[in-house]
């Protein structure tokens, strides 16, 4: 669509920005400042440069933060897409009660809080009282999510797909919806079979969608707190400790601002970047054969 | 065919096992909870219930939220109506910079923000009110409603907003009385948007309150930190905050992935 050549403009987003801006640049600006100085109360405080993103660098524990949270952010991908896929697939494709009460229930898990998330999951999978993990354990196996780091894992991983694949689900079907009648008509004309039409219809068709929903997951699962946070505490040791985790331990655990500070910059620029790809793909959403 | 329905239905299934599970809870007494496993419980009680609708230090947390979850909203459609006009509609210097700008603060790590957050609002004294939160919380629902209301308002063509000044509309009137109603899903669907993630979100919500303010999620996570935990009455509580978003997303819920993709399915 062509647009008015209007500075006015700014004028309407004026607003936005400034409020935006309030609790966007003056925080950056504050976290800027810690990043490069060492503070030990109000008034006292030296420049110290770039020693404190040397020492945020070469922490191992932050390393190893980064590639628990890598490796969280990529089995979630693994697990939730295909699985979205595949329960888009089964929904029914006439609008109707059936589909409606569908996306209703499928829907549902994104909109609990999250901190009730980990409740949910804390309840379910506790050995004494949870469905979960007291059938688990009436089998013979022992599983407690408070104490090994894999039963953690496997509680969290429950957790995180139970909770987001319906995003994948929502996005899928509306990217499924949109196809029209007639290219399914010719495919049985063909007599292509179902996974003639997943392969040469429904994913192509998907694809912006997709793009979409993978980018959307990847920066949540990146970002992820409250639900470890309330489920596991990071724990046990630190199995589940994640960078967002991590980076409230130092900044409001040991309130070390400027470790913190140089931890949220370099935080911050990864997810930029991956900001800047999803802002790439979401302009060109609708302008393809995707919409 | 069929075996599909199967598929869905199995799913469906596991889906709704952990709430159905704390509902069960919630309709227990923590003493019959810890006694044994009931997957349908006999003797139901609305003792949890009634405590939470009863005890101030947990009903005033219900309050809390819904006060600066509905201030927040209210913030976000204001400002963001005709921001998402312009961005729509004007071309001008920066705007796609902006544009760009208003989508990294969506995907910010909230972490990032929490201690100089906690600065900035003790700065201007607004530690524990309820307008911190609702400003604390504009950082990814402005953005986020800017970019819904876009894609809903790009939807409409221009030649509507060129008629419409040609038939000697002044803008404002054009605005409130034309185009408004025009996207009065848009404005509805990012008003349900907007409500959610302030109501999901517990950092923020947590970290700048201490008592006045103090929201429900804050409440609950205290509760569970705590040693002798009342398990019947934590799973009422969790209940509780689900309800809203039950209730409303009937109403939504052919836009859902248009909301979450920010507008752009």
């Amino acid at each position: 669509m062509k647009k008015w050549q209007d500075n006015k403009g700014w004028l309407f987003i004026l607003p936005v920005f400034l409020i935006v801006a309030f609790s966007a640049i003056i925080p950056l600006m504050t976290v800027v400042n810690y990043s490069i100085q060492d503070i030990f109360g109000p008034g006292q405080r030296i420049f110290v440069g770039t020693e404190w993103f040397k020492e945020t660098l070469t922490d191992p524990r932050l390393h190893e933060a980064l590639w628990r949270q890598l490796l969280f952010s990529g089995l979630v991908l693994l697990i939730e897409m295909p699985l979205g896929i595949a329960i888009a697939l089964t929904m029914p494709t006439k609008k109707g009660l059936g589909a409606s009460l569908c996306l209703v229930l499928v829907a549902l898990p994104l909109l609990i809080p999250w901190n009730v998330i980990g409740t949910i999951w804390i309840i379910f999978t506790r050995p004494d009282i949870g469905l979960m993990g007291a059938l688990i354990n009436n089998m013979g196996i022992s599983f407690d999510h408070t104490a090994s780091g894999l039963h953690a894992w496997i509680t969290l991983m429950l957790m995180e797909v139970w909770h987001w694949t319906p995003l994948v689900i929502l996005l899928a079907y509306a990217g499924l919806r949109s196809i029209p009648e007639a290219y399914y008509q010719a495919a049985r004309i063909d007599g292509a079979s179902a996974w003639a039409i997943f392969k040469y219809i429904q994913l192509p068709k998907m694809r912006g969608v997709l793009t979409i929903a993978l980018l959307l997951r990847f920066m949540d699962s990146f970002l992820i707190y409250a639900e470890p946070f309330v489920l596991t505490g990071g724990g046990p040791g630190n199995a589940t400790t994640f960078l967002s985790i991590y980076l409230v331990k130092i900044a409001v655990g040991q309130f070390d601002l400027g470790p913190a500070g140089a931890f949220s910059l370099i935080y911050f620029l990864i997810v930029l970047l991956f900001c800047y790809l999803f802002y790439q793909v979401l302009l060109n959403v609708g302008k393809g054969e995707a919409s | 065919m069929k075996k599909r329905y199967i598929i869905l239905a199995a799913y469906l299934v596991l889906i709704m096992l952990p709430i159905y599970w704390m509902l069960n809870m919630s309709l227990r007494t923590n003493a019959d909870i810890m006694a044994q496993l009931v997957f349908i419980p006999t003797d139901i009680t609305f003792a949890n219930y009634t405590k939470i609708f009863t005890d101030a230090s947990w009903y005033s947390g219900y309050i809390n939220s819904i006060i600066y979850v509905v201030l927040n909203t209210i913030i976000c459609l204001v400002t963001a109506l005709p921001a998402a006009y312009a961005f729509s509609r004007y071309s001008f210097i920066g705007d796609k910079h902006v544009f760009f700008w208003l989508l990294t603060n969506r995907m910010a790590p909230a972490a990032v923000f929490l201690l100089p957050f906690f600065q900035l609002y003790s700065t201007f004294n607004l530690i524990d009110t309820h307008i911190a939160v609702a400003l604390a919380h504009c950082l990814f629902n402005l953005p986020l409603t800017v970019w819904i209301l876009e894609g809903f308002i790009s939807g409409v063509p221009r030649e509507i907003d060129e008629t419409a000044f040609i038939d000697g509309y002044k803008f404002p009137r054009f605005f409130f009385f034309v185009f408004i109603p025009l996207i009065r899903s848009g404005i509805g669907v990012a008003a349900f948007f907007c409500f959610m993630f302030s109501w999901v979100e517990l950092l923020f919500a947590r970290t700048l309150t201490t008592t006045a303010a103090k929201p429900i999620a804050a409440i609950m996570t205290r509760t569970v930190s705590a040693s002798g935990l009342d398990w019947g009455l934590l799973a009422a509580a969790g209940i509780l905050t689900i309800v809203p978003g039950a209730l409303v997303i009937w109403f939504v819920r052919n836009y859902l992935a248009k909301g979450f993709a920010l507008g752009r399915v």
